[in-house]
C-alpha cells in the first residue's frame, strides 16, 4: 500500500508550512496532498504557492494532488476551484461536486474526496465516467462496505485506486458559520484569524470534562484522533491501495515513520510520541460509532486475561 | 411559488393540504429516507390515499429517497425508486448519484430533485447534476446568504428550493457525520440524527442530564426547557467557558425574506417537520399561505404580520427564531 499526506486542515502560517513541508520531502510518502480545503480566508499560501510548493515536492519524488475546498459559497471561492481544476500539472481532489464538474469539463482526472458521499458501487461508475482515478471514502465507512464497494466495481475496480485514512483527526462536519469565531464573539467576516491560534484545533469538551470535539474553524473534528495502525491488515484485504494519514499539529514524523514501516511489512515502534492511545479512536472502521476504541478495548481485554 | 409541506403520515398530508400546502414530500417507512423515525412515514397503501387525496385537491407530492444506497441494501433504494415511479408522485428528491443514475435511467419520464443532501452550493454543482440526471430542481443547503442565494439563482436555470422555516440545521445537510461519531447512525446512512435509541435523559443532583450514546450533550436547570439531544444544540465547554457552542436551540424562519425570495426567482420554500404534529403542520402552513398571497399581490408592500410571526415563534424550538446563513452575521 502506498502512503499519503492529507492536506493540512488547520491555519498554520506560512513559515509553519514551510518547514512542515520541508521536512515532507524526506518522509517516507509517495503522495502529498497540498491546499487549503476548510476555509477560503486563511491564506498563507495563495494557489500560485501551492504550486510552486508542489513542483518542490515533485523533484524530491513526490506524486502531488491539489486540494479543493469542501464547502464553496461564494462566486470567487468557486474562481479558485476553477483554477485549481484547470492547472495542467497537478491531479486535483475534488472534495465538492461543483470541482468534481470542473474537472470534468478541463477533461482532468481526479480524486473524489472524502466528502463528497460515494457509499455505492453506481455511483463510483458515475464518478469514474467522470474522471475520477482515485478515490477516497467518506470517513465513517467501515471494512466491509469499502469491500464491498471494490467488489461491486467487478472489471472496473481494475486501477481505481482505493484511499482510505488511518489516522488523523476526523473531519466530522462544515457549517456556514466559524465556530473559532463564534467562540470569541466574533462575527466570521471579523474573524481575526483566530484560529492561528490553534494549530490543532480548539477543543471542545462536555461539561463533564470529556475531549469531545475539536473546532476548526467552519469545520468539526473529532476530539479523539483516528489511529488505524493495528488494522492496517484488514484495510488492505477490503482493497485499499493507499492509507492516508492526516496532519496533526506534533510530531507526524513519528506517525508517518511508523505507518510506513506497518505498510511495508515492518514491525511499528511501540510507541509514537505525543499520541496517547486512550485519546484515539477507531470505531467507524469497524462498523460502530467513530468515537468508540474497539483495537484498545480489545487489547485491554487480553491483557486483563 | 410552490408552498411545500412536509408530511410525516397521512393525517400530517391532509392538514397540510388542507391549509394551503401546494406540495407536500413524504418518505417510505425505511431507511431510505432522511427521517426515518418509528412511527413516521408511508406504507404502500398510505402513500396511495394520499397520493389520490393530493390529487383531488389539486396538489402535488414529491416522494424523498434521500439517504446514501448502500450495496448491501441497494435493492431497497431501487425498490423506493420504482414505487415512486409507479405511484405517479409529482417528483423524486434523492442525493445518491447512484440512486439519481437508476431512476434516470429506469424512469425517464420521473421528475427529479435533488435533496439537500446533496449539498450542492454552486452554478457547477448544479450543472453536474443537470448535465448526468437532467434534474429539474435544487433544495438549497442552509449554509448560503441571501446574496450569495441570489447570484446562484442568476447563474443556474435549475429551480431552487429554499428552506423557510422549522429546525435549523447547523451543518451542510449531507455533510454531517456528529450523530454517526457518536452513536454509529448518521443522517447519510441510516436517515436518522440522535436516534432515539441512544438517547437517555436522568435526573441528577446537578439538574436533568441528557446524553447520547453515553456523551453527556447538556444538563438542565428546573427553569430551563429541555431540548432533543442533538450535538449540535447541545452546552459544551470551550476553554473556560460553558454554552451553546455550536448553536442554541432556535428555528430557521425566512418570513420576512419572501418579497426577496421571490424577486430571485425562488420556486419553492420548504417547511422542516416530517416528524411535527400535524397541528403544527397546519398552522404553519396556514400562516405561510396567507403569507405567500400576500406577498404575491403586493410584493413591495408586504410586512410579516406580527401574529404570524408570534404563532411562528411559539411554535419554535427555544421560542426563538433566525434568518441562519441567509443573514451574513449568523455566520
Amino acid at each position: 500500500m502506498q502512503v499519503t499526506l492529507g492536506p493540512v486542515p488547520y491555519y498554520w502560517p506560512a513559515e509553519r508550512l514551510s518547514a512542515f513541508y520541508q521536512s515532507v520531502a524526506d518522509w517516507p510518502v509517495d503522495t502529498v496532498y497540498l491546499g487549503e480545503t476548510v476555509c477560503s480566508k486563511r491564506r498563507a499560501f495563495s494557489l500560485d504557492d501551492w504550486i510552486g510548493l508542489g513542483r518542490e515536492l515533485r523533484q524530491a519524488g513526490k506524486a502531488v494532488v491539489l486540494s479543493s475546498l469542501a464547502l464553496v459559497e461564494a462566486r470567487s471561492e468557486m474562481g479558485v476551484v476553477r483554477r485549481l481544476c484547470e492547472n495542467g500539472e497537478f491531479r486535483v481532489e475534488a472534495n465538492d461536486m461543483g470541482a468534481v464538474q470542473l474537472a470534468r469539463e478541463a477533461g482532468a482526472a481526479f480524486v473524489a474526496g472524502p466528502t463528497l458521499n460515494v457509499y455505492n458501487p453506481r455511483t463510483l461508475a458515475v464518478l469514474q465516467s467522470a474522471g475520477m482515478r482515485v478515490w477516497v471514502p467518506p470517513v465513517e465507512m467501515p471494512e466491509e462496505m469499502v469491500r464491498d464497494n471494490v467488489d461491486g466495481l467487478g472489471q472496473a475496480a481494475e486501477g481505481l485506486e482505493v484511499e482510505v485514512q488511518v489516522f488523523g483527526p476526523l473531519p466530522l462536519a462544515w457549517s456556514a458559520r466559524c465556530f473559532t469565531a463564534r467562540a470569541v464573539d466574533r462575527p466570521k467576516d471579523q474573524c481575526g484569524f483566530r484560529c492561528l491560534e490553534h494549530p490543532s484545533g480548539l477543543p471542545m469538551a462536555t461539561r463533564d470534562g470529556d475531549e469531545f470535539l475539536r473546532i476548526n474553524g467552519i469545520q468539526l473534528q473529532s476530539g479523539r484522533w483516528l489511529h488505524l495502525l493495528d488494522a492496517l491488515d484488514s484495510v488492505r484485504d477490503a482493497g485499499a491501495t493507499a492509507i492516508r494519514l492526516s496532519p496533526w499539529g506534533e510530531d507526524m514524523a513519528a506517525v508517518v515513520h511508523a505507518y510506513a514501516a506497518v505498510a511495508a511489512g515492518r514491525p511499528a515502534p511501540a510507541l509514537i510520541p505525543g499520541l496517547d492511545p486512550a485519546a484515539c479512536c477507531d470505531g467507524y472502521w469497524f462498523g460502530e460509532a467513530g468515537m468508540a476504541r474497539l483495537a484498545r478495548q480489545a487489547q485491554e481485554q487480553e491483557e486483563q486475561v | 411559488m410552490e408552498l411545500l409541506c412536509p408530511a410525516g403520515s397521512l393525517v400530517g398530508l391532509r392538514k397540510a393540504i388542507d391549509n394551503g400546502a401546494d406540495a407536500v414530500y413524504m418518505g417510505l417507512r425505511d431507511d431510505t429516507n432522511a427521517r426515518h423515525f418509528p412511527g413516521l412515514n408511508f406504507t404502500d397503501q398510505q402513500m396511495q390515499q394520499g397520493l389520490r387525496y393530493a390529487r383531488d385537491k389539486g396538489a402535488r407530492v414529491l416522494l424523498a429517497v434521500n439517504t446514501y444506497a448502500q450495496p448491501r441494501g441497494w435493492t431497497r433504494w431501487q425498490r423506493a425508486v420504482d414505487q415512486a415511479a409507479d405511484l405517479g408522485a409529482d417528483a423524486l428528491i434523492a442525493a445518491d448519484l447512484g440512486v439519481l443514475d437508476y431512476a434516470a435511467r429506469r424512469h425517464p419520464g420521473l421528475a427529479l430533485h435533488l435533496s439537500v443532501q446533496g449539498s450542492a452550493t454552486s452554478a457547477e454543482a448544479l450543472r453536474f447534476y443537470q448535465d448526468y440526471f437532467g434534474i429539474r430542481r435544487a433544495v438549497l443547503p442552509r449554509v448560503l446568504s441571501m446574496a450569495q442565494v441570489q447570484a446562484l439563482a442568476e447563474s443556474t436555470d435549475v429551480e431552487l428550493e429554499v428552506f423557510a422555516f422549522g429546525s435549523l440545521c447547523v451543518m451542510v445537510e449531507g455533510r454531517c457525520l456528529l450523530s454517526s461519531y457518536v452513536t454509529g447512525c448518521s443522517p447519510n446512512r441510516s436517515g436518522a440524527c440522535s436516534p432515539a435509541s441512544a438517547v437517555r435523559w436522568q435526573e441528577t443532583p446537578r439538574g436533568l442530564e441528557s446524553r447520547l450514546n453515553g456523551v453527556l450533550i447538556d444538563r438542565f436547570q428546573d427553569d430551563e426547557q429541555a431540548g432533543y439531544p442533538v450535538v449540535c444544540k447541545g452546552r459544551f465547554r470551550v476553554d473556560d467557558r460553558i454554552g451553546h457552542v455550536l448553536e442554541a436551540p432556535t428555528s430557521l424562519n425566512t418570513l420576512g425574506l419572501l418579497p426577496e425570495l421571490m424577486a430571485a426567482g425562488i420556486s419553492a420554500v420548504k417547511i422542516e417537520g416530517r416528524q411535527r404534529s400535524p397541528a403544527y403542520v397546519a398552522q404553519v402552513a396556514r400562516i405561510w399561505r396567507q403569507a405567500i398571497d400576500a406577498c404575491q399581490a403586493d410584493r413591495n408592500g408586504f410586512r410579516p404580520r406580527e401574529d404570524w410571526m408570534s404563532t411562528l415563534a411559539e411554535l419554535s424550538e427555544g421560542a426563538q427564531t433566525t434568518l441562519g446563513a441567509y443573514h451574513r452575521s449568523w455566520q
